[in-house]
């Protein structure tokens, strides 16, 4: 049996395994726990801010001047948005205007915090406002905008051009760093599970009859491509749910991310790509770290090491952001451990795609040295094959 | 430098053959020079102490690990993963996942041995089937007991119809009923020219079913051959009751010989029976019984082995 369909059939048990197992589908919830519980907490500070953040001012004069204030502050809105702008509630007069404004300062329907009073030409601002805040500066303005009378404006003639060099690169950094930093809290997330992927076959001695029937490499290959598989498949759960929810929440309209230098479909099937090589990469490395590991304990102290190591390649990777072609970004492409994050910000903002074509090679070579090393360490130090002792012991044994 | 070894023939009619095997686990020797030729179409059974080197002499066969130096060839290939998928293995220490079906572990040790995984879920029915187990099929790993989980092993371990069957202690952990079913299932393989090497602590397992046999004791072959020939090292025993107890015929026994229960018991001395009987009638022995009987394989093992082991610990007094 050649290694390909070795490393297949090891790669159907332990991905059917992982796929059909109860605990996926707390993986597949995983995620989605922040993103509810975000939406829930989220709708309610909403509630809580809509009642709070935009406060409201008791306007108590005669109604043409409320009309007027009124007007002005639509104008207002209209340009400024409509939560950025301060309420205001007509009131009529009463007879003890000192009573009426105690009584509507202390009303939490609608929440007022301060009564506007008097008339236009001696305006009076009672309640809990700052000196010089927004709300006091607002209705400056509402009320010079009432008093003076309003021209015509001419349209403005809008010359829509290319964005400019420098916008669209500073544009396109932001793309980067987002596509990147996304990419690696994915794989960090992800990739560590690897580092214990062996610790079911060793504790429960399968490993004897895997290691009689299967090359090591073989049997390292098909475990990276399953745990691969099922956090793609992951991927598409949380991404369609994703999408969906976003597209929800903001009515169709997703926000306005910088297009990437190479479009969208191009950055979106590179982005899966490496993805796919960065976890592969990753993966491999903790799959044969993982493999040496003999217990479960061992496997938890190895995760905050490998943690950190992660966040150092980030660091690495994050260099390129913003300077694809400096020597640093080059550094980062040629290191293997950090080629796919600078590769992916590289795809944001250079539109050549030779680069990853050589990129994914150069990647996928060191997956399979990476395999190779771990699998060679595993037999060695593991299983104990071949002569005993290192490569410089045997050498000056001879 | 490193010396080029020339390369050893391998002849067709062996299913394995060993020579010189060497394993070093850091400063301890396991394998000390083990050589080995099983016929193809044989029961060869690996015999040998706990500690022995057994199971690390399968291991290097298997290919799971490499020698130290030495060679093998395992039908016709010296790498022996290349000739896996007519290789079936039981190892010492059982092991299958425990969230598998029955059904789904032996296909999927079949699928390790190349077949396709359909093929192999339906060679998991016929074996089922065939041995009385059909509902099985369908239950959990964990939820079988520790003698079914191994049955179902030894199962996956043939569901390819491998040529050569490697069982590490397979009787260990069965109880009387089903070693007398695995003993059964060795002889058949074999009857169809399947090769079939298991290891084993316990004589009489070997006794019944191997034709030939090696005995490792210290990490080295102490013996190799048929079960009569390890048996024959031995000389005979002659076990003598007497009417009288003392008399001038007790002269004709030799030095090393002991009573028990009344029953002297004595090797043969090298001049035969003939004199040693008549030195007896002359005596006035008054002889009831006497009988010559070649030893069993158990006592051939304690010897060849307990000897080995003597030497390899530079005692020859444990040996005796």
């Amino acid at each position: 049996m050649n290694r390909t369909r070795a490393a297949f059939v090891i790669a159907r048990r332990d991905f059917t395994a992982t796929v059909l197992s109860k605990t996926f589908f707390f993986f597949l919830l995983g995620p989605l726990f922040p993103l509810l519980l975000g939406s829930v907490f989220g709708g309610i500070g909403a509630r809580v801010a809509s009642q709070t953040a935009q406060p409201v001012v008791a306007v108590v004069m005669n109604p043409q001047e409320y009309a007027a204030l009124a007007q002005a502050r639509h104008r207002l809105a209209d340009a400024a948005g409509e939560d950025s702008v301060v309420r205001l509630a007509f009131y009529a007069k009463e007879t003890d205007a000192d009573a009426q404004v105690k009584r509507l300062l202390q009303s939490s329907h609608p929440p007022i915090r301060a009564v506007l009073t008097g008339w236009f030409g001696d305006p009076k601002l009672i309640g809990d406002v700052r000196f010089d805040s927004a709300v006091e500066r607002q209705l400056q303005l509402m009320l010079r905008s009432s008093l003076v009378p309003e021209f015509p404006a001419p349209k403005i003639d809008v010359v829509r051009t290319a964005p400019a060099a420098g916008s669209m690169a500073r544009d396109r950094a932001t793309t980067a760093q987002l596509g990147q930093m996304f990419l690696f809290f994915l794989t960090i997330l992800l990739a560590g599970m690897l580092l214990s992927q062996m610790i079911e076959e060793k504790s429960n001695k399968i490993i004897e009859v895997i290691a009689a029937a299967v090359p090591i490499d073989a049997m390292f290959l098909g475990k990276l491509f399953a745990m691969l598989g099922a956090c793609l498949l992951g991927l598409l759960v949380w991404g369609s749910v994703g999408v969906g929810a976003a597209a929800f929440l903001s009515g169709g309209h997703l926000g306005a991310i910088p297009a990437p230098a190479v479009g969208w479909p191009g950055f979106f099937t590179l982005g899966v790509i490496y993805f796919s090589m960065n976890y592969l990469l990753l993966g491999a490395l903790f799959l044969g770290i993982g493999a040496q590991a003999s217990t479960a304990r061992e496997v938890q102290i190895l995760s905050m090491p490998v943690t950190f190591a992660q966040v150092l390649i980030f660091g690495l990777a994050a260099v390129a952001v913003g300077a694809p072609n400096t020597p640093g970004a080059i550094a980062g492409a040629i290191f293997p451990l950090s080629s796919p994050l600078v590769m992916l910000a590289r795809a944001a903002e250079e539109p050549e795609l030779w680069t990853h074509g050589l990129a994914l090679a150069w990647q996928v070579l060191w997956v399979g040295i990476i395999l190779a090393v771990g699998a060679h360490l595993f037999r060695r130090r593991i299983l104990q094959s071949g002569p005993a002792g290192g490569f410089w012991r045997r050498r000056k044994a001879s | 430098m490193l010396r080029q070894a020339s390369a050893p023939s391998w002849s067709s009619e062996f299913a394995v053959e060993a020579k010189d095997l060497v394993k070093d686990f850091g400063e301890k020797r396991a394998v000390d020079g083990v050589s080995l030729t099983v016929p193809a179409g044989t029961i060869f059974g690996l015999l040998g102490p706990n500690g022995a080197g057994k199971t690390t002499a399968l291991r290097m066969l298997l290919g799971i690990i490499d020698p130290s130096s030495g060679e093998r060839c395992v039908l016709g290939h010296t790498r022996p993963l290349e000739a896996a998928s007519s290789i079936g293995y039981l190892p010492e220490e059982r092991g299958l996942y425990p969230s598998m079906t029955a059904r789904e572990a032996i296909a999927f040790l079949g699928a390790l041995r190349g077949m396709p995984l359909s093929a192999a879920r339906r060679g998991a029915d016929t074996l089922f089937e065939e041995n009385g187990l059909s509902d099985w099929a369908k239950k959990p790993i964990r939820t079988l007991s520790k003698g079914m989980a191994q049955t179902v092993q030894l199962l996956g371990t043939l569901v390819h119809d491998p040529r050569l069957i490697i069982l590490d202690e397979p009787f260990s952990g069965l109880d009387p009923m089903n070693q007398g079913k695995l003993e059964r299932i060795i002889r058949n393989r074999a009857a169809d020219g399947v090769t079939v090497i298991f290891s084993t602590h316990v004589i009489a397992h070997a006794e019944r079913l191997c034709e030939r046999i090696a005995i490792i004791a210290a990490g080295k072959v102490a013996f190799e051959g048929r079960v009569d020939e390890a048996r024959s090292r031995l000389r005979q025993i002659v076990r003598l009751r007497t009417r009288e107890s003392e008399g001038p015929w007790r002269s004709a026994l030799p030095q090393s010989a002991r009573s028990e229960n009344g029953e002297w018991i004595f090797e043969l001395p090298d001049s035969g029976p003939e004199p040693l009987l008549k030195a007896l009638m002359d005596g006035g022995a008054g002889i009831e019984s006497l009988s010559i009987e070649r030893p069993g394989l158990h006592e051939a093992f304690v010897a060849i082995a307990g000897a080995a082991a003597a030497e390899a610990m530079g005692d020859p007094e444990l040996g005796e």
